[in-house]
C-alpha cells in the first residue's frame, strides 16, 4: 500500500511516459499500437482476481467472476489479435528478402538488444516466485 | 501456502510495468513491433502469476475456471477473425475491459472508506460503463448490425446533458454517502452516456472513437488501481490513457478532423452525414478487356486500394495483377492513404498479408507528387480518400481531409460495385470526369477479369 502523494507522483510520471512513448509513430503502426495498448489495459484482470478472491457472498463472487471473464477476454484476446496483425508485417519482410523461403525466427541479434536483456532479467524473479 | 514478501511482490509488479512500457516502445517500429507485443504479454503473465502468490485468495478454482472461460472464448476468436473484421474485434475487447473495470469498482465500493477512494470508484464506474456501452455501439456500427450513419434525433443534446447532470448528481451522492443503490444508478447512467456519445458519430470516424474509448478504459483501469491500492494497475492504466489520447489525436489529424468535431459535430449538423442518393449523371463505364489494355500499355501504374478491396478479399488478386504488370516492364506502386481500410494502418496489414513487398507500399506524402507522372491510377474499392470534395467543397463533411491526388494521373480507373457513395456517404465528382473510366463489379471479380485480360495481351 502506498500513500496518496506517492501514487499521484507515479500517475503523473506515467502520463509523461505514455505521451513520450508513442509520440513519433508512423500511421502504418497506429492500428497495432492501439490494439497493443488495448491488450495492456486488460491487466484489470489482476484487480478482478483480487476482488473475486476476497468475495464472501455468492452474489459478490458471481459479479467478480464475470469481471474475471471479461478482463481475461480483453487481455488474452488483445495480445493474440495484435500478434496476428504483426505476424503479417514479418511475413512481408520475409517475402521481400527471399520469396519462397520461410523467414527466420528473429530479426537478428542487433535488433533491440536492450529489450532482450531486460526480458531475461525479468524471467529470473518470476521463476523464483513460482517455486515458492 | 506461504505468500510472497510484499517487497518482492512490488518488484515483480514493477518489472511487469517496465515490460508494458517496453511493449509500447517496441510497437513504435515495424522491426520490433511483434517482439514488443510479446514482451507486453509476458509482463501481463508475470503480473497475473504474481497476484496468485501475493494475496490470500479464496475461490481459486472458480477464478481459474473464469480465466479458462475468458481465454477459451477470446483466443480462438482473435485467431480466426478475418483481418477486415479486426477493428470491431478490438472495439469489443476494449469494451469488455471497461466493463470489467466498472464491475471491480462496484464491488470495491463497500470497502472504500474515505471520500477520495469513493471518488475513484465513481470515476471508474462511470468511465468504464461509458467505454463498455460506447464500444458495443461501435462494434454494432462496424459489423453493420446497425446503420453506419450518424444517428441524431431532436433533443439528443438535451438528453445527453440531462444524463451527465444526473451522473454528476448521483456520483456526488456516492462520494459522500457510499450508497450501493446510487452506484448502480450511476452505472446505468454511464451505459446510457456511452450509447449517446457514439450514436451521432459517422461511420468513417468510428475508428477514432475506438481509440478514444481505449484511452477511456485505460483511465478507468488506472482509477481502479487507486481504489485497490495496486500500483501496477495505476501505471498500466495511466500509460494506456496517455498514449491512447496521443494516438487518438494523431489519427484524427491524419483524417483532417478534430476529436471534438467528431464527437459533437453531429449536434451542429456537420458530421459525416452524407446521403444515399444515386445521381443519374452519365459516366463512362468499360469492360475488363479495355481496362487491361489501358494498364498493359502504360509505363507507370499506381494502385489505390480501399476498403472495398479488403471486403472482397481481393488483396491477393491485386498483388498478382501488380506482378503481372511488372512482368511487362511497368512500374507499379500502391498508394496507401493513412486511413485506407477501416483504421489507420489497416490497409498496410491487409496488403502485407498478400505479400505485397514493403517497397511498393507508398505513403500518401511520398506518392502524391508522383500521380502527375502516372499513366493510370487504378482505384480499387476506395472512394472518400480520393474524393476532390475534400479540397474543393467547404460544406462537405470530409472537407479538409488530405486526399490522394489521383486526378493528376492521365487516366483514372475506378473498380466499384456501384455508383453508390462511399462510407462517408458523399458523391465523388471525379467519377464524372472525362479521364475517368469505371468498371462495375465486386472488386475481386473485376481484378480477376482484368488480370486474365492482361495476361492474354
Amino acid at each position: 500500500m502506498m500513500d496518496g502523494i506517492s501514487l499521484l507522483t507515479i500517475t503523473v510520471l506515467a502520463v509523461f511516459v505514455g505521451f513520450e512513448v508513442v509520440s513519433k509513430v508512423s500511421s502504418t503502426l497506429h492500428t497495432p499500437l492501439m490494439s497493443g495498448a488495448n491488450a495492456i489495459h486488460g491487466i484489470i484482470l489482476v484487480g478482478a482476481i483480487i476482488v473475486a478472491g476476497q468475495a464472501a457472498h455468492p452474489w459478490v463472487l458471481a459479479v467478480a467472476l464475470l469481471a474475471v471473464v471479461l478482463a481475461t477476454a480483453n487481455l488474452v484476446g488483445g495480445f493474440v489479435v495484435t500478434d496476428r496483425m504483426l505476424e503479417m508485417f514479418r511475413g512481408r519482410r520475409g517475402a521481400a528478402d527471399k520469396p519462397p523461403g520461410k523467414p527466420s525466427a528473429s530479426g537478428g541479434p542487433h535488433a533491440g538488444g536492450p529489450s532482450d536483456i531486460k526480458a531475461h532479467e525479468g524471467k529470473a524473479p518470476e521463476g523464483k516466485g513460482s517455486v515458492r | 501456502m506461504t505468500l510472497l514478501d510484499p517487497t518482492l511482490t512490488s518488484l515483480l509488479y514493477l518489472a511487469a510495468a517496465v515490460f508494458f512500457i517496453l511493449a509500447l516502445k517496441g510497437l513504435n517500429s515495424p522491426r520490433t513491433a511483434r517482439r514488443g507485443n510479446l514482451v507486453g504479454a509476458f509482463g501481463a503473465l508475470l503480473a497475473v502469476v504474481t497476484v496468485f502468490f501475493s494475496v490470500r485468495l479464496d475461490n481459486v478454482p472458480w477464478i481459474l475456471g473464469a480465466i479458462a472461460v475468458g481465454s477459451g472464448v477470446a483466443a480462438p476468436v482473435a485467431r480466426r477473425v478475418k483481418m477486415t473484421q479486426m477493428p470491431q474485434l478490438v472495439a469489443l475487447f476494449n469494451g469488455v475491459g471497461g466493463g470489467a473495470a466498472a464491475l471491480v469498482a462496484l464491488l470495491e465500493l463497500p470497502h472504500a472508506d474515505d471520500g477520495w477512494m469513493r471518488l475513484a470508484v465513481v470515476f471508474t464506474l462511470l468511465v468504464g460503463a461509458v467505454s463498455f456501452a460506447g464500444s458495443a455501439i461501435t462494434f454494432a456500427k462496424l459489423q453493420e448490425l446497425m446503420t453506419t450513419r450518424p444517428v441524431v434525433f431532436p433533443g439528443l443534446p438535451v438528453l445527453m446533458g440531462a444524463v451527465l447532470l444526473a451522473a454528476v448528481g448521483s456520483g456526488a451522492a456516492v462520494v459522500l454517502g457510499g450508497s450501493l443503490a446510487l452506484a448502480l444508478v450511476l452505472l446505468v447512467l454511464g451505459l446510457l452516456a456511452g450509447v449517446l456519445l457514439v450514436l451521432p458519430v459517422g461511420g468513417a470516424d468510428v475508428p477514432i472513437v475506438i481509440s478514444l474509448l481505449n484511452a477511456f478504459t485505460g483511465l478507468a483501469v488506472a482509477a481502479s488501481g487507486l481504489v485497490l491500492g495496486n500500483v501496477l494497475l495505476v501505471v498500466a492504466g495511466t500509460l494506456v490513457g496517455a498514449s491512447g489520447t496521443i494516438l487518438t489525436r494523431a489519427m484524427a489529424a491524419a483524417m483532417g478532423r478534430s476529436v471534438a468535431g467528431i464527437l459533437f459535430g453531429a449536434f451542429k449538423g456537420n458530421s459525416t452525414a452524407g446521403s444515399t442518393a444515386v445521381s443519374d449523371r452519365p459516366v463512362r463505364s468499360s469492360s475488363a478487356e479495355d481496362v487491361a489494355v489501358l494498364l498493359g500499355y502504360a509505363q507507370r501504374v499506381i494502385i489505390v486500394p480501399g476498403y472495398g478491396l479488403a471486403v472482397a478479399q481481393g488483396q491477393h488478386t491485386a498483388a498478382e495483377l501488380a506482378l503481372a504488370l511488372e512482368a511487362r516492364g511497368i512500374r507499379v506502386d500502391f498508394a496507401i492513404h493513412p486511413v485506407a481500410g477501416r483504421m489507420p494502418g489497416h490497409m498496410n496489414v491487409l496488403l502485407a498479408e498478400a505479400n505485397v513487398p514493403y517497397e511498393s507500399l507508398k505513403e500518401m506524402s511520398e506518392i502524391n507528387s508522383e500521380f502527375r507522372t502516372a499513366d493510370v491510377a487504378l482505384v480499387v474499392g476506395a472512394n472518400d480518400v480520393v474524393n476532390p470534395a475534400a479540397k474543393t467543397s467547404a460544406g462537405s463533411p470530409i472537407y479538409g481531409m488530405p486526399i490522394l491526388e489521383v486526378a493528376d494521373a492521365r487516366q483514372v480507373v475506378f473498380l466499384k460495385r456501384s455508383l453508390r457513395p462511399g462510407f462517408a456517404g458523399i458523391e465523388n465528382e471525379l467519377m464524372y470526369e472525362p479521364q475517368t473510366t469505371l468498371l462495375f463489379g465486386d472488386a475481386k471479380d473485376s481484378l480477376t477479369k482484368v488480370l486474365g485480360a492482361v495476361k492474354a495481351l
